[in-house]
């Protein structure tokens, strides 16, 4: 690792104001993603600013039809949290399969959307949930968050400050995990809102990072169960191929999952 | 950075060290804590865990200063002078080390799992909150024994507490 330059702010506003005097400043948080990337030499920042001690980015709201979890709010404390559980049992269960669990008392679900790995767990989450990404400067829809491979609509210095989901009337999250990494090989996440209304987001199976799969949409909000998707045919156009899988496999794997995760939401 | 400032197995320990200093390095070569390993160094193997806080987290991947103001257990610290911890102590009775590389992170993290499931957690349990940590030795039949046998006698202790 490079030399750098650790900071930890007590504010927003302090955050942000150190990453403009930086002169090639990075936010830290959980670090379980940019302190592998520092050790590599893949990154060298000038500064690291350290989210995770900043108290108003840390905690969870639930009110009546929203759960908002702060930015640096870690996967541990939000699979604990006995109130999620109540009405977004599926957040809870995903975070509770992200990597070890000494991974999940670091990692921070403002790290994970920032970072856009295209085999993370919770971009399936936020997008298929409609969250909306809460920022220092703005809101964002999570349809325009992500925008392909490690990257977002985040501006160069913009702090995620929050995420908030609209509590679904039904939720499940269904991963085929890499069984060294625990990333996803697959993961479909799918939820039907109290309108009625069915998303289905995809992570693991393309280069772009997650996507909405409108076929398997449309299909559940017609019937809600697993057979709906019996005859689907899901392209492999544009899916990942790798040494874990063919594109062909992964395509199977979503409607395998999307299944998956309907019969465990109903 | 000025001097950094932790509580290590409850003494103050500080060091004047470069803010790229890792936890573990600063264990390791600054405070001779050298029974806190090095796996792998790319947060894969759990030989490196640690409780900062009381949570178990793999040091290699925590740099010093987040650690700065926090409590820090390694496994040098878990014993009560030459009684060992019942985790430690039940490694021994069941076999549940080879080399011992890997044995120190393990018994962090067995600690840890015991400490949130209680001392009637079971095996699956115990075989899947294990999967941070890698043994390149035992097939980790003795480690999952070891953990249950602990799990049960910390309940104990706890009990008779
Ligand atoms: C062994 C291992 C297994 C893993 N398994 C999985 C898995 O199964 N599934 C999965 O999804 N992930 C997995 N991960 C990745 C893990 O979830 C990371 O923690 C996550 O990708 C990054 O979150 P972080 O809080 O650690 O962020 P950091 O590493 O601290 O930061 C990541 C990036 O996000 C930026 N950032 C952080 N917080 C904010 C913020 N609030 N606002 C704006 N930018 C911000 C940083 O500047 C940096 O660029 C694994 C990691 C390891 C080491
Ligand atoms: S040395 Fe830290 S996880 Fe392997
Ligand atoms: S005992 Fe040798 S690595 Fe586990």
């Amino acid at each position: 690792m490079y030399a750098t330059t650790y900071h930890r702010p007590s504010s927003v506003e302090e955050a942000a104001s150190l990453f403009t005097k930086g002169t090639d400043a990075r936010y830290l948080a959980g670090g379980h993603t940019l302190i592998p990337v520092m050790k590599q030499r893949l990154a060298a920042p000038s500064d690291v600013i350290d989210l995770a001690k900043i108290p108003s980015l840390v905690g969870i709201d639930v009110s009546a039809d929203a759960v908002t979890i702060k930015g640096a709010t870690t996967y541990y404390d939000i699979a604990n949290n006995a109130q999620v559980r109540k009405v977004i049992s599926a957040l809870s269960n995903l975070t509770s399969t992200i990597g070890d669990p000494a991974v999940r008392y670091r990692g921070t679900i403002g790290g994970s959307i920032a970072n856009n790995d295209p085999a993370a767990d919770l971009p399936a989450a936020v997008v298929a949930l409609n969250a909306s990404v809460t920022t220092n400067k703005r809101s964002i829809a999570a349809d325009d968050f992500f925008k392909g491979l490690f990257s977002t609509a985040l501006d160069d210095g913009e702090i995620i400050t929050a995420v908030t989901f609209p509590i679904p009337a039904q939720a499940a999250y269904a991963k085929f995990p890499h069984p060294a990494s625990r990333f996803a090989l697959t993961g479909v996440f799918v939820a039907k809102t109290k309108a009625g209304d069915v998303r289905a987001a995809v992570t693991g199976a393309s280069q772009n990072g997650v996507m909405r799969v409108a076929a398997i949409e449309q299909a559940l909000k017609a019937n809600w169960s697993p057979s709906a998707l019996d005859n689907l045919r899901i392209p492999d156009d544009g899916l990942t191929a790798d040494i874990h899988g063919s594109a062909a496999y992964r395509a199977n794997l979503i409607k395998v999952m999307a299944q998956r995760a309907v019969t465990a939401a109903s | 950075m000025p001097a950094v400032k932790l509580m290590v197995n409850g003494k103050p320990a500080s060091g004047d060290v470069e803010d790229r200093t890792l936890l573990v390095q600063f264990l390791r070569d600054h405070l001779g804590l050298t029974g806190t390993h090095v796996g792998c160094d790319t947060s894969q193997c759990g030989a490196c865990v640690v409780h900062i806080d009381g949570r178990a987290v793999k040091s290699c991947t925590v740099l010093v200063g987040q650690a700065a103001g926090a409590n820090v257990t390694t496994i040098e610290g878990i014993a009560r002078g030459d009684e060992l911890h019942p985790m430690q102590a039940a490694f021994r009775d069941n076999h549940g080390l080879q080399c011992g590389f890997c044995t120190p992170g393990m018994i962090m993290s067995a600690i840890d799992i015991v400490n949130r499931h209680g001392g009637s957690v079971d095996e699956a349990t115990v075989r899947h909150e294990l999967e941070g940590n890698i043994c390149r030795c035992t097939g980790y039949h003795n480690i999952v024994r070891s953990v249950l046998d602990a799990a049960g006698r910390m309940k104990v202790a706890q009990a008779a507490e």
